[in-house]
């Protein structure tokens, strides 16, 4: 979706500010969600691109009045409403009323902590052969998908070189609508600054994306 | 915990009231419905304060510094490499490192969201997963060094990795100069986390004593 979270090449948003000597978290609330969302995702309410996608679904000017861990609350109370884990009646009164919808891989406790701690594996057996080379010259396709989707806008439209294979891997375009993994072939392109920006661009950047195959056209 | 309740500015008093009784309410339902127990919650919190963080990374360059094979592995199969180091956290299966030079500056952003190889570097900073950063790291990115004090040679290849997948890259900084004979203890010292961004360099044995 063409939401305001494809935010590269925008303008206006002011000077990058790092926080010195930052700590983990800023306040006790945002360490429970992160610990909230990676638990009912490791439990099989939702997988990582469905997660992201309710981020992105948030009103524009929500999402960029809210901190990090605010759109992670918001995106997860929205996804378990609508998931039907919960209703939004419960979480306004503080306390479950409704019967529980099971969860895929059942209650998460304390045993599932340690698995939760590795990261997630996205390789999947290639369904068809790979359609391009690293050297190919390809084009991000103009495409507008109206749902989640990993190619960004900047890039939508101009040409690039394939330059590294990363084998098939699971399509977040798929995946984050629950239509399932539909592994798709994932390639690093590399563009010139130029190619995405205008011949005032400074000469000696490139800039790369990891784009799945569905996103590129030989060019 | 951390205990940084009360460190917020007061204008955003209200939103941050709002949001932790939100979030108490939100753990309460998931508790009384039997989908989490919140002792894993706390598990959960501290598995991230403790065992992971730039810490694993830094071991990671200071290794590739002082063994050149390690670093032809790692450079090759970032993954396949970093898992060999078994007391290194564990990272999946699609970590990349690449290497600075002195022709290519490597800089990492995810600009749809705030993807970050957390099991290398931790969980990322404010700055890494804010607008700012994710909107100009792609188009300007000598602008955005520039927000961290840091400059390159007018003719160094800028090379910007937006982590639009599930790959996640660890940029191999170049090691300091007068580090000759160093142990990768001491190596590791001087690796500090946007050195391993690309917002940054490692520091050097002066700054360091």
């Amino acid at each position: 979706m063409n939401g305001v979270h494809d935010m590269g090449g925008m303008d206006g948003f002011g000077k990058v500010e790092p926080e010195l000597n930052e700590p983990m978290f800023h306040a006790e609330w945002e360490a429970r969600v992160l610990a909230m969302v990676r638990a009912m995702g490791a439990a099989g309410a939702f997988n990582i691109d469905t997660s992201r996608f309710y981020r992105e679904m948030l009103p524009p000017h929500v999402y960029l009045s809210s901190s990090y861990y605010r759109k992670w609350l918001l995106g997860l109370e929205d996804l378990l409403i609508d998931k039907g884990y919960m209703a939004a009646s419960e979480v306004a009164a503080g306390h479950a009323v409704e019967t529980a919808r099971p969860l895929k891989h059942g209650k998460f406790g304390l045993d599932d902590v340690e698995r939760i701690m590795v990261r997630g594996k996205f390789g999947r057996p290639a369904p068809a052969p790979a359609k391009f080379k690293p050297g190919d010259h390809v084009r991000a396709k103009n495409i507008h998908p109206a749902t989640h989707t990993r190619l960004p806008r900047y890039v939508r439209g101009h040409v690039g070189v394939i330059e590294r294979d990363h084998g098939c891997q699971v399509f977040p375009d798929s995946a984050a609508t629950e239509s399932g993994e539909n592994p798709q072939w994932l390639y690093t392109v590399v563009f010139d600054g130029a190619e995405l920006w205008g011949p005032d661009a400074d000469p000696t950047v490139k800039i790369s994306i990891d784009a799945f195959e569905p996103y590129l056209e030989a060019a | 915990m951390t205990g940084h309740d009360h460190d917020h500015h007061d204008h955003d008093h209200s939103e941050l009231s709002e949001t932790e009784l939100r979030v108490r309410a939100l753990e309460t339902v998931l508790t009384e419905k039997g989908y989490v127990d919140p002792a894993a919650l706390d598990a959960i919190i501290q598995a991230y304060e403790t065992k992971i963080g730039p810490h694993n990374g830094a071991q990671v360059v200071a290794k590739a510094w002082s063994d050149p094979a390690f670093k032809r592995s790692l450079l090759d199969d970032a993954t396949k490499a970093v898992s060999r180091l078994g007391h290194v956290s564990r990272v999946g299966d699609h970590l990349v490192a690449v290497e600075n030079t002195p022709q290519r500056h490597n800089m990492v952003v995810c600009t749809l969201c705030s993807c970050y190889p957390w099991e290398m570097l931790g969980l990322p900073p404010v700055w890494y997963k804010g607008a700012p950063y994710r909107s100009r790291a792609v188009k300007d990115p000598r602008g955005v060094l520039a927000d961290f004090g840091v400059s390159l040679p007018k003719d160094t290849e800028i090379r910007v990795w937006d982590s639009t997948a599930e790959t996640r890259f660890l940029v191999l900084p170049m090691r300091p100069e007068g580090t000759d004979g160093w142990s990768e203890q001491q190596l590791a010292e001087l690796v500090t986390r946007d050195s391993m961004i690309g917002t940054g360099f490692p520091k050097t044995p002066g700054a360091q004593s």
